[in-house]
């Protein structure tokens, strides 16, 4: 069996998901994105793992993935506090650290 | 008690007093931070004098050592002790700072932040500069090089006038890049002595023959290092103006622990470690060092004639006096170092004197600027005679201790080339315009307006004062003690450079016999 | 009182300073100093409101008693042998450094026995007189604890064994001078001229400096007896150096020109701090420093022609500003110069001269402190007005004064018999022993001389009074009167320290032996010529001044000689001019330098700094977005380098 499709699917979710995070403003759109994206490299862990015949890819994705829940706990929570004081989603409207 | 660690407890305890006074509660007893910290440096005089009396004068190269390894990865080891040149800085300030403290009893109250710090800082303060003269390890002294920067900061920084930030930012960067350079040097010297078989070390003991083999053109290089930093420090022209603003904005006290104490770090360096461990470039570099001591003489006393502010002017005079350390540092014979030495005791004395003294009736006029003063004699003669007598001792007039420092520095220039000390001399006429000048601007002539009712020195400032004024004339005509102190160290670093008094060109052999004499006579 | 001259030195010779040690009242010397310094620090440290009641009297006793001391010192001196009058004393070792001493010793011979009498003698008298003419002034005090601080310095300045300890009562004296030029603090033509004379003597202290650190780098030592064994061995060269040195030194203190600048504004000072330090004392420490210097003078031909010129232009100098002023005060100063000019004048002729420096010194402190204490009386009398064209016929008014004035008056200008007649007259026969020219600028400062001390004494105590209707000049009480009185005697009487030779003879031990001149015309043309000259200067006082009328205005229209003489010879314009205004403009231009030039470099990184951080800052534009697109771009960079570095 062939990793290539594999890596090519994990590649083009990637690509997806990156392109996703630069273009869209909405807050909660770009975190699926982010969750694409992590969820890409998840595939290409795995794939790997199958390759080497070993659990090691695994364990990082298993890994990938609680860090994944952790972040959509904080990052969730942040994206409503934000909208709940300023009535929207969009990123480019929390500019507060600029210069 | 032979094995009492003298050095450390003179090191650590004003550090603890720092300690303690940021403890203590700032209700209840009135001023007691500041009783607090007055006890704390009066406590330090005590041991420092205990120090001194275990001390041998006769005696080269260092006492009262400790040394302890700190971090063996790179040999730097907590290695304490002091030869002569380091006592007189030890005892200089341990002297100063309760005579600081003072002088500065109520210069801490508006503030940025509580009078606690105020006084905490300025124990820090001591006792990271004792620790600094004391450190016989060059990363110890490094460490601490760097850390007395913070005190000074904060006490410039939270306590200075109206320009504080910009005062204390330019100080600290000042410092901080010169520090940066050194520390290039520091590491230059990791590199050197882990070439050895011992491994790195950083103890001036073990330096010196390490050192001894050294690749000349690397060795120029760490010299340079260590010699930008110091000339920073003491500070010569042209890295000289962060001093100007430092003392314009500080308190008094903050200028004195700063110029008196602080400074002499920077010279105090250049004797013991670009000398002593970089005998080769020093004299290498001596020519362009004598030649821009020199110019830092003329240059800082032409500069301070013009200023208006007090402070200001006074912070030049020590540019046109740190030239005169420098130059008998560098001139290589014992009549410039002894006399270098000596100087850093005696201008810590009448520039604190001087910065004190003036610190008193700024505050009472509410200005720094020499224009709005005048008069003052006419209704308060003993501040005044204490100015003139801090101004006399500025300006070296013999009979006071400067007098001893500045002619055995510019006899030193002589012998070593008389070019020099032409120059140099000029120096004496300076000193006496910029002091004699302010004095007359702010002290004599009509009483003007705002000084009516300007009151004399209190009880308190009196006692500040009276110490100083007593060992300006005290030194000044009986510095024997200390010289006896200084001179052995000062034959060690001679013998380090290689360097040799020359002796009387004529002699009792060029002397013709009598009848030629009596011929020549006639001639 | 004619000893034969020494055994141990022949014609010429540069004698050696060779003490032997001092024991018995010769261990006492140093209460000579440690008296009036204790004075005056009792005083000082007291304050003034602790002492006033009886400061006066501890300063004055503490000079007498330093007399005292001074005079069984001289007597003790006197009894001795010839060759072992010179007394050493090394009290302690000041400071050492490598090779070089310092030490704090006393050196009581011949020549520093006869100005401790001169210091001490002449300042008690006039500690006296401070009673009475500062008796009004609240500070008296203070101002007896300057004058003791200048008698313990002065007294230093001429025992000291060494070029150091020298320096340090020279500066002392220095000190003193500053503090009582300015003791009126409140005026501030006071303060700017005290603060004038410190400068310019420290313009002169460089000189000192030099010198002295030249004498240890050739010499090895600072002592006079260490020098004085071994000048013989240096190159000339050398020599003139050194003496040019300390020559510059002397003209400082001794107001020589160029350095003289000072001396008028010094009498801002109340008058009797004019007649102990700017006319019997201090300002002739440079004359003393030449003579006793001797041993380096007697082997530079060039430095001793430098002292010559220095004395015969200042004779000149003085004499023509003194012709000219209308303060009484200044034409006194203004002849202390003239008169210190020719005791430099004749410490540069050397051996032939020292003696009769020395001589003339003594006579000219007894008169000169006698002129300055009597001008004091006549402004105590005047309500404080200086002005000489506001005085006029008092002669009935202050009689005592007027006598005791005639007594100073008669003897400076050289009248046959005074002491000043014995002194001068023997300057000016060796300057023509010397150099027909040198001789011929004496003998015109001598008839200079006379005139202008002539008009001093007419337009003062006679022709017609010229007072305000409100002044009621009144005689000085007697404790003022009294050391007028004394001063007057010394001032007739000085002339007999001459009496067969004795001076001479007293003092060749110091500085030597005169070679016996062999002059163009027998000695007593000269005294005939000297005196002639001085009738005429008296002569032409008496028809120019006394023979018109005084105006109470000083007359605007007059000759470009008499306002180049009030203007002090241009002396202040040309400091001004050649130092000051460019002086104020370096500064001026270094202060600028300063500000803008090295700490504009220091400030300008600053800013580049800002400005570059301005830029930079930019980039956070605070869009989630760019930093993502910044990241990838990042990261892609470095995927890139990898693959660069892996694939080459």
């Amino acid at each position: 069996m062939s990793a290539t499709p594999f890596l090519v699917l994990s590649a083009i979710l990637f690509t997806i998901g990156c392109v996703g995070v630069l273009t869209r403003r909405n807050a909660i759109v770009v975190f699926m994105c982010v969750e694409l994206m992590l969820n890409a490299s998840n595939l290409a862990l795995v794939t790997f793992s199958r390759v080497h015949g070993n659990l090691d890819g695994q364990v990082a994705a298993f890994f990938v993935m609680v860090v994944a829940a952790a972040e959509v706990v904080v990052g969730l929570a942040i994206i409503m506090t934000i909208f709940r004081t300023r009535r929207s989603a969009s990123v480019d409207d929390a500019s507060l650290l600029k210069y | 008690m032979n094995d009492f660690p003298w050095l450390t407890a003179a090191f650590v305890l004003p550090l603890v007093g720092a300690v303690a006074v940021m403890l203590v509660p700032r209700r209840g007893v009135a001023d007691l931070p500041k009783k607090v910290a007055l006890g704390f440096s009066v406590l330090t005089l005590l041991l420092v004098g205990a120090l001194a009396s275990r001390f041998d004068a006769g005696v080269e190269g260092f006492q009262l050592e400790e040394v302890h390894p700190w971090i063996e990865a790179f040999g730097a080891y907590y290695a304490l002790g002091v030869d002569g040149i380091g006592l007189t800085l030890v005892l200089l300030t341990a002297l100063l700072t309760p005579v600081v403290v003072l002088a500065s009893w109520n210069d801490g109250e508006r503030g940025r932040w509580s009078v606690n710090s105020f006084f905490a800082w300025m124990l820090a303060l001591e006792g990271l500069a004792i620790g600094a003269f004391a450190a016989t390890d060059v990363f110890l002294f490094y460490v601490l090089f760097e850390a007395t920067l913070l005190p000074i900061y904060f006490l410039i920084g939270g306590f200075g006038g109206a320009r504080r930030s910009y005062a204390a930012l330019k100080f600290l960067i000042f410092s901080l890049l010169g520090g940066l350079v050194m520390l290039a040097s520091v590491i230059g010297l990791y590199i050197e002595t882990s070439k050895s078989a011992d491994g790195p070390t950083y103890l001036l003991s073990e330096l010196g023959p390490l050192l001894a083999g050294m690749d000349t053109g690397f060795g120029r290089w760490l010299f340079l290092g260590f010699f930008v930093a110091f000339a920073v420090k003491a500070p010569m022209f042209p890295v000289h103006t962060w001093l100007p603003d430092a003392t314009d904005e500080g308190t008094p006290g903050t200028s004195v622990l700063l110029v008196s104490i602080l400074d002499k770090i920077g010279t105090f360096g250049m004797i013991r470690f670009c000398l002593g461990l970089f005998p080769e470039a020093s004299t290498w570099a001596t020519p362009v060092v004598l030649v821009l001591a020199v110019f830092s003489i003329l240059y800082g006393g032409t500069v301070a004639i013009g200023q208006r502010s007090i402070p200001r002017l006074i912070a030049y005079t020590s540019v046109s006096h740190f030239g005169f350390i420098v130059l008998g540092i560098f001139v290589m014979n014992s009549q410039g170092q002894v006399g270098s030495t000596f100087y850093m005791f005696a201008h810590g004395l009448s520039t604190g004197a001087l910065f004190l003294v003036t610190g008193f009736f700024i505050a009472r006029r509410g200005s720094r600027q020499i224009a709005d003063f005048g008069g003052v004699q006419t209704v308060a003669p003993v501040m005044a005679g204490t100015f003139l007598l801090a101004g006399l001792s500025s300006l070296s007039l013999p009979g006071l201790a400067p007098f001893v420092s500045e002619f055995l520095v510019l006899l030193g220039a002589w012998v070593h080339n008389w070019w020099y000390a032409a120059f140099a001399v000029f120096g004496i006429v300076l000193s006496a315009l910029y002091i004699l000048l302010m004095y007359q601007r702010t002290m004599t002539g009509p009483v003007r307006p705002g000084i009516e009712k300007m009151l004399d020195l209190n009880g308190r400032e009196v006692a500040a004062m009276a110490p100083l004024v007593a060992l300006i004339v005290g030194f000044g005509f009986f510095p024997g003690p200390l010289l006896d102190v200084i001179e052995p160290a000062v034959e060690t670093t001679l013998t380090t450079v290689d360097a040799e008094d020359p002796g009387p060109t004529v002699t009792e052999a060029d002397v013709p016999s009598a009848p030629a004499a009596e011929e020549e006579a006639h001639q | 009182m004619g000893i034969s001259m020494s055994p141990v030195l022949s014609e010429g010779a540069v004698p050696v300073v060779a003490p032997s040690s001092g024991d018995g009242v010769f261990s006492l010397l140093w209460l000579v100093i440690a008296l009036p310094a204790l004075g005056a620090a009792v005083i000082l440290v007291l304050g003034n409101r602790r002492t006033s009641a009886w400061a006066h009297l501890l300063g004055t006793a503490t000079v007498a008693g330093s007399f005292l001391l001074s005079l069984v010192a001289f007597f003790a001196l006197l009894g001795r042998d010839e060759g072992d009058r010179s007394v050493g004393q090394h009290l302690y070792t000041w400071f050492e450094a490598g090779r070089f001493t310092a030490d704090i010793g006393f050196l009581l011979d011949p020549l520093s026995a006869l100005f401790l009498l001169l210091i001490t003698g002449v300042g008690g008298l006039i500690h006296v007189y401070s009673i009475g003419y500062m008796a009004h002034d609240e500070r008296r005090a203070r101002f007896f604890a300057y004058l003791n601080l200048f008698v313990a310095a002065m007294v230093m300045l001429v025992l000291s064994d060494n070029y150091l300890g020298l320096f340090l009562g020279w500066e002392g004296v220095g000190l003193a001078s500053y503090l009582l030029i300015g003791f009126w603090q409140h005026k501030d033509s006071a303060a700017v001229a005290a603060k004038k004379a410190f400068v310019v003597n420290r313009v002169g202290d460089m000189g000192m400096v030099l010198a002295v650190s030249l004498i240890f780098a050739t010499f090895g030592s600072v002592s006079f007896e260490g020098v004085s064994e071994v000048a013989a061995g240096a190159s000339e060269a050398t020599l003139a150096v050194i003496g040019l040195l300390l020559l510059l030194a002397a003209c400082g203190k001794s107001a020589q020109v160029p350095l003289q600048s000072w001396l008028l504004d010094a009498m801002e000072g109340p008058t009797p701090v004019s007649a102990l330090i700017h006319a019997a004392t201090m300002v002739t420490a440079g004359v003393y420093l030449v003579v006793r210097s001797n041993f380096i003078f007697e082997r530079t031909e060039l430095g001793q022609g430098a002292v010559v010129i220095v004395g015969v232009v200042t004779l000149l100098f003085g004499a023509i500003i003194g012709c000219a002023k209308d303060d009484i005060k200044k034409v006194l100063a203004a002849s202390t110069m003239s008169q210190i000019g020719y005791m430099m004048l004749a410490a540069g002729l050397g051996v032939a001269g020292y003696a009769f420096a020395i001589f003339h010194l003594l006579t000219h402190g007894f008169f000169k402190a006698n002129m300055f204490l009597g001008a004091g009386s006549v402004m105590h009398a005047m309500d404080d007005d200086v002005d000489m064209r506001h005085y006029g016929a008092l002669r009935k008014a202050l009689p005592v004064t007027f006598l005791t004035f005639a007594m100073g008056y008669l003897a400076i200008i050289g009248f046959p018999g005074f002491s000043g007649f014995w002194s001068k007259d023997k300057i000016i026969e060796s300057a023509f022993g010397e150099n027909l020219w040198i001789g011929l600028a004496a003998l015109a400062g001598a008839g200079i001389t006379a005139f202008y001390m002539t008009r001093l004494m007419i337009m003062t105590f006679l022709a017609e009074k010229r007072w305000a209707p409100d002044v009621h000049p009144h005689e000085a009480p007697k404790v003022m009167t009294v050391p007028l009185m004394v001063l007057a005697a010394l001032s007739v009487l000085g002339g007999l320290l001459l009496l067969g030779g004795w001076i001479t003879d007293w003092l060749a031990p110091v500085v030597g032996v005169a070679e016996h001149h062999v002059l163009p015309l027998p000695a007593i043309a000269y005294t005939l010529i000297v005196t002639a000259t001085v009738a005429v200067g008296i002569a032409v006082a008496w028809v120019f001044v006394m023979k018109r009328d005084i105006p109470r205005e000083a007359p605007q229209e007059v000759s470009f000689v008499t306002r180049a003489a009030r203007a002090d010879l241009y002396g202040d314009a040309a400091n001004e001019a050649l130092l000051m205004r460019p002086g104020n403009t370096m500064v001026e231009s270094l202060i600028t330098f300063d500000d803008h030039g090295v700490d504009g470099v220091v400030d300008g990184t600053g800013s580049a700094a800002m400005g570059m951080s301005g830029t930079f800052r930019k980039v956070q534009t605070g869009y989630v977005r760019s930093y993502a697109l910044s990241l990838l771009s990042g990261a892609l960079l470095v995927v890139l380098a990898l693959l660069a570095v892996n694939l080459v």
